[in-house]
């Protein structure tokens, strides 16, 4: 991964970006960059637009216009299934497991998008649980497991960024640990991360930079070192 | 003559190997309607015409080329079944997002067009088709007459719905069509050409049912309306046994060929309304069918 290393290098950014589901317009211009190896992270209530977001970047809503580039690849006319194919994994905040495929059915389902992917060994190493109940039937396992898997499942392809939603939601702290310990490996590799978070304190000590989100844009860009000059700011739009 | 419960028991078991061979083409024709309602979310009302295609296919293919029956077993699904996929790209697709009632509706227009035209070319008589020469004649088991063709149509019908069923259970592309058949979006987003696969998955669907249309073409007349009535039937079937379900359509399409020639044996007036009366019953009792999933 020589390029990994090239300081700012501009894995994501976004201009201007609207998208509607049907009539309803969601994202009002939403512009965004990440920087290759970044962990940043998407804040705001409920109905702000953040998990929109990551689908838009996916081609996943109904219509988007403005720009997504992606490793410098406009894609905002890219069909759904090419743009896994740039690098880019997605955990969806339902978790997205299949219930009619097994633990190892699901962590081998989606294509390999890029070389230098974990393993299925690496994978069991991250996620012994996930080894323990590997044929077991996906919707089986518990919700923390669950969490786990949907993750695992988006390592195995190589992807170099990971599109995150909600992945602590409604799990045991316990887990939400393992989780961050998760999150701070794979920044160690490199990866570039787009965290989408409900749980703050979860997601503080891990991020590089945030961005606040109401009513489809952007209303504030925090870097981690000014968290707390604004935690005003941000107690006021996360409504904590 | 041995007797069972007042029937002789080759007649019993005449009804029996019947029952089986309708049973078969149940199984075949709801297993493609499974396979294609599960990915693509269509209730394919054209499934009767790709059948119907299938077996006149078969004829024309020996009439005009003088392609013989195993070429035909081969061919004539292969080109069934690329129509099938031109519909889904050129027709299909064009409503995927729409209410499933367009879909519902425009397939049911397909296959009036395509009998309508048939219709017109070869008219509704039936075509006759020699039985291959090897599968003339057949065995006397003792208690029963078994022709070799009514033997290979079970055995044939038995080999593609397993392969089917292991198809789509137990290997990759059955587990990308499984996804698919719960979350095509994400599948989509993983970098899977779900677009291609639902084309790919239709052209499977009408594949199967023109082969059971091949199967079908020495023992029942080809016409081009043949399609209509088994669909009805293969409808209820696909309602017992629940809506997209694989191992649900084959059983449930076996299981009512042969409730159906048992009542044949017991109660022939009721043997044409049997099915639809079992259908009755699943539905006021698990609503889902038998092997559907609750919702």
């Amino acid at each position: 991964m020589a390029d990994a290393i090239k300081p700012n290098y501009e894995q994501l950014k976004i201009t201007d970006l609207h998208a509607f589901y049907g009539e309803s317009h969601i994202l009002h211009g939403i512009d965004m960059l990440v920087r290759r190896g970044e962990l940043v992270t998407l804040l705001g209530r409920n109905g702000a637009g953040r998990s929109t977001t990551l689908k838009s970047i996916m081609n996943m809503v109904g219509n988007r216009t403005g720009s997504i580039m992606i490793n410098g690849r406009e894609t905002i006319t890219t069909q759904a299934h090419h743009i896994a194919r740039l690098g880019v994994g997605y955990c969806p905040e339902e978790r997205g497991i299949f219930s009619s495929l097994n633990v190892e059915e699901n962590l081998m389902l989606p294509p390999t998008v890029r070389s230098g992917g974990m393993s299925l060994d690496e994978i069991y190493d991250m996620f012994p649980n996930l080894y323990e109940r590997r044929f077991s039937q996906g919707t089986r396992l518990s919700g923390g497991e669950q969490q786990m898997l949907a993750m695992a499942r988006i390592l195995r392809t190589g992807a170099n960024m990971l599109l995150l939603d909600e992945i602590t939601e409604g799990l045991a702290p316990v887990i939400v640990q393992k989780l961050a310990e998760v999150l701070i490996k794979l920044k160690e590799k490199g990866l570039t991360i787009v965290l989408v978070e409900q749980n703050f304190r979860f997601a503080a000590p891990l991020a590089d930079r945030h961005y606040l989100m109401e009513h489809g844009q952007i209303v504030e860009e925090i870097q981690a070192s000014e968290l707390s000059q604004k935690q005003e700011l941000l107690n006021t739009y996360l409504g904590v | 003559m041995s007797m069972i419960f007042g029937v002789p028991i080759a007649v019993l078991s005449g009804q029996l190997l019947l029952g089986l061979i309708n049973g078969a083409f149940y199984a075949l024709l709801s297993l493609g309607l499974a396979v294609i309602f599960g990915l693509l979310k269509i209730i394919n009302f054209a499934h009767g015409a790709f059948y119907m295609l299938g077996a006149l296919c078969t004829v024309v293919l020996f009439n005009t080329l003088g392609i013989n029956y195993w070429v035909a077993l081969f061919l004539a699904p292969l080109i069934v079944g690329t129509l099938g996929i031109l519909i889904e790209y050129f027709l299909l697709r064009k409503i995927a997002n729409e209410d499933h009632l367009y879909s519902l509706l425009l397939t049911f227009g397909v296959a009036l067009v395509i009998q309508g035209v048939l219709t017109n070319i070869y008219g509704v008589s039936g075509m006759r088709y020699a039985i291959p020469e090897v599968f003339r004649g057949g065995v006397n088991l003792g208690f029963m007459f078994l022709p070799y063709y009514r033997a290979w149509v079970i055995v044939a019908a038995l080999v593609v719905c397993f392969g089917t069923w292991f198809m789509i259970e137990k290997t990759k592309l059955g587990s990308y069509l499984r996804a698919g058949t719960e979350n095509s979006k994400l599948m989509q987003a993983f970098g899977i050409n779900v677009p291609l696969l639902v084309s790919l998955t239709y052209g499977f669907g009408v594949m199967l049912a023109a082969f059971a249309g091949v199967l079908a073409a020495p023992i029942y007349s080809v016409t081009p309306v043949m399609g209509g009535n088994i669909l009805i039937i293969v409808f209820a079937v696909v309602v017992i046994g629940g809506m997209g379900s694989i191992v649900g359509s084959i059983f449930t399409g076996l299981a009512m060929g042969i409730i159906e020639g048992l009542t044949k044996v017991f109660y022939p007036e009721a043997s044409s309304t049997v099915i639809f009366l079992v259908m009755v019953i699943v539905l006021l009792v698990r609503p889902a069918g038998l092997f559907g999933k609750e919702a």
